[in-house]
């Protein structure tokens, strides 16, 4: 959901910005005097700015109110805990099953060097992750609404076995 | 702004500028066709291997950086050296001791089988599991800290004759404009960019010494720790700061070319000076959104870097790209490979703030960090954005020193075929890059599932793009090199 989200914004973005690009450059070769180029450009300017401002405040807004960190997103009581400890190149887990529908909180930390702790739903998409590091512990919370075997890759370049730190977990209904 | 003459370029300078481009036009030739090499192992058409696939993503990252560098202090060098005096002689320094990087990190990585990331993430330097012993990460490690003492050097020299012309690196930034309305000596862009470089990457290779020098002793004396997310706060400050300091030192050459194109001056007035004094902040601060996914750091400090994140786009975005775009807009200007590299790069600068902003939002980032998202932002803005700028440069030394003689065409057909290589071939790779990281494939894997393969080999399809329109833009310069050397 906020990949797709997060792609097509930054696509249409990117496509209003070579459109600005393409105008321009369109329009260059005639030569017209510079001072009124820049009057309208300044004040298109200023109009942009404070687009950008008015967009940009309640976006920021909106999505710090978000914030995945446990602090602010609370624990419940009900919660089932996982430790996971990453080494070079294995998860080792407390449990590898978990119930769907209710919070899951993943302590996470490492034996070794920094590894990635990436959770991955069965169609291979990426639901959440969060580093697991030595002498830390990190705490991510995420609720399944899905049963499944889900997959969890490394996100952290950890050395030359990497890309094959791959676990598997149960979430049961 | 008061008109002063402008100063002669040193000779000795003008073809150390030349050497610099030299040496950064081969570094990216050779290291983009590793990348391409590295696109095609992931697409599993060609068996690279663990191992050597780690090695290269390790060269590749740190040869392609340092190169950056170099051709950002060859313009920054160039340009600034009209304005304030410089000392040729650290110019010459600083490419020694890159060269003698370079070769330590080549020797790591080729001969060493050290593979454990440009950024040497502590403590992986130490815990190689096998493929290379601990010697291996310091000559690795070694060599990047004998580079970036280079850099500092060449900074600090900048710093000095930047106070020894304006009296303080305030006025370097031009604050008298910006604060009192005195326009009475306001520096022209090129200094206040340098300025902004000095500023920046003087800390950041203090922090980057630091923290090199600590995982190196940690090599030998294990007793010897840092703490691993001290650790990791200090390498990507100095490791974001450094990479985008070669870019606020390369946009000089956008600065001072286009007005050359266009006829028309880029004055510094006071939004300008405010952006630039703001990015010099935000380039420092905005740091900590490497660290989102690093839920022990304290949340406000993360909180903070999204929201610095998001503004630190906007000087670039309103006020340098928009620039561009005005100075050009119905200038009648003469279209030519140099001039068409400068308005690529800065549509690649703006264009890859763009996903780095989404990425940089703390929600996006739990879906996003670490996955192919993050070479798709940024090679946007150093493939398109930084390297257009060096070779557009090396372009615009070439028509200027023609332009003595006979005005002759400076570029043929070739280079325009060049140019349309580039563009295309930059832009599928990227966005195969970021299609990719919004599918979730992760960054940094050496073997990739097969749902992914797809998007590898497109990706390379469009990376043979860049790779061959690079070759034309480096086979060019280099050929042109003698006589520009004569010239100089
Ligand atoms: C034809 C041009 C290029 C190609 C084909 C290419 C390809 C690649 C590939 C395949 C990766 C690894 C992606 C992954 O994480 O799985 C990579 C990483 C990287 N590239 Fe490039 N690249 C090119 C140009 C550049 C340029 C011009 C720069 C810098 C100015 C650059 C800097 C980097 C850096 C810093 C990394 C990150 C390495 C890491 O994750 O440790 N690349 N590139
Ligand atoms: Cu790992
Ligand atoms: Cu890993």
């Amino acid at each position: 959901m906020d990949q797709s989200i997060a792609w097509q914004l930054s696509l249409t973005l990117v496509a209003a910005l070579a459109a600005g690009f393409v105008f321009v450059i369109a329009n260059a070769r005639q030569r017209r005097d510079y001072a009124p180029v820049v009057h309208r450009a300044y004040r298109f300017r200023a109009r942009l700015f404070w687009a950008i401002v008015v967009l940009g405040v309640p976006a920021t807004v909106f999505t710090l109110s978000r914030i995945p960190y446990p602090a602010f997103a609370g624990v419940p009581a009900n919660v089932q805990v996982v430790d996971a400890i990453g080494y070079q190149w294995w998860w080792e887990l407390s449990t590898d099953r978990v119930q769907a529908g209710q919070p899951v909180e993943f302590r996470l930390t490492s034996g070794d060097v920094n590894h990635g702790f990436g959770i991955y739903d069965e169609n291979l998409r990426l639901v959440a992750q969060a580093q697991a590091m030595p002498g830390y512990v990190n705490r991510l919370v995420h609720t399944f609404d899905r049963p499944g075997r889900y997959r969890l890759l490394c996100l952290e370049f950890c050395g030359v076995v990497h890309h094959d730190m791959v676990a598997e977990f149960e979430v049961t209904p | 702004m008061a008109n002063q003459p402008l100063l002669a370029i040193d000779p000795l300078g003008r073809r150390l500028v030349l050497a610099y481009l030299a040496v950064a036009a081969a570094v990216f030739l050779l290291m983009m066709s590793v990348g391409l090499a590295m696109r095609l192992g992931q697409g599993a058409m060609l068996p690279l291997g663990a191992d050597l696939f780690y090695q290269l993503m390790t060269m590749h990252a740190a040869a392609l950086v340092g190169a950056c560098a170099m051709a950002g202090a060859a313009i920054m060098w160039y340009f600034l050296s009209r304005y304030v005096r410089l000392t040729p002689a650290v110019l010459a320094v600083n490419l020694a001791t890159f060269l003698i990087g370079a070769v330590m990190i080549l020797g790591a990585v080729i001969i060493g089988k050290f593979g454990a990331g440009w950024t040497f993430l502590y403590p992986l330097p130490a815990k190689s599991g096998g493929q290379w012993e601990i010697g291996a990460a310091a000559v690795f490690m070694g060599g990047l800290l004998v580079i970036g003492t280079g850099f500092l050097l060449l900074h600090l020299d900048c710093a000095r004759a930047i106070l020894a012309r304006y009296g303080s690196l305030a006025r370097g930034l031009g604050w008298p404009l910006l604060f009192r309305g005195d326009d009475s000596d306001t520096p022209p862009p090129a200094v206040v960019a340098s300025t902004m470089a000095a500023i920046a990457n003087i800390t950041a290779v203090a922090s980057g010494a630091a923290v090199l020098g600590i995982s190196i002793a940690n090599l030998y004396f294990p007793e010897v720790t840092l703490d691993p997310l001290l650790a990791k706060n200090l390498i990507y400050f100095f490791g974001h700061t450094f990479v985008n300091v070669t870019i606020y030192m390369a946009v000089i050459a956008v600065y001072e070319i286009l007005p050359l194109y266009t006829g028309r001056p880029w004055k510094p007035n006071r939004v300008f000076l405010a952006a630039w004094t703001a990015s010099t902040v935000f380039v420092i601060v905005a740091y900590p959104h490497h660290l989102l996914m690093d839920f022990a750091m304290p949340h406000w400090v993360l909180m903070v870097a999204q929201v610095i994140s998001f503004t630190s786009g906007i000087p670039v975005l309103i006020v340098t790209a928009f620039g561009a775009l005005t100075i050009v807009h119905r200038s009648g200007i003469r279209w030519d490979v140099a001039s068409g590299l400068l308005m690529l790069s800065m549509f690649g600068w703006a264009g890859g703030v763009i996903p780095a902003i989404v990425d940089a939002v703390i929600v996006v980032n739990k879906v996003m960090h670490n996955t192919m998202w993050v070479p798709g932002h940024f090679h946007f803005y150093l493939l398109l954005g930084m390297v257009s700028m060096a070779f557009a440069f090396m372009y615009f030394l070439n028509s200027e020193a023609r332009s003595k003689d006979a005005g002759a065409p400076v570029d043929g057909g070739l280079d325009r075929l060049g140019l349309g290589a580039y563009l295309v071939g930059g832009l599928g790779f990227v966005f195969v890059f970021l299609y990719s990281g919004q599918a979730s494939v992760p960054r940094r894997w050496a073997a990739h599932m097969p749902e992914w393969l797809d998007y590898d080999r497109l990706g390379a399809l469009f990376a043979a793009f860049v790779v061959a329109g690079a070759a034309v833009f480096v086979l060019g310069f280099l050929g042109r090199l003698r006589g520009l050397w004569a010239r100089a």
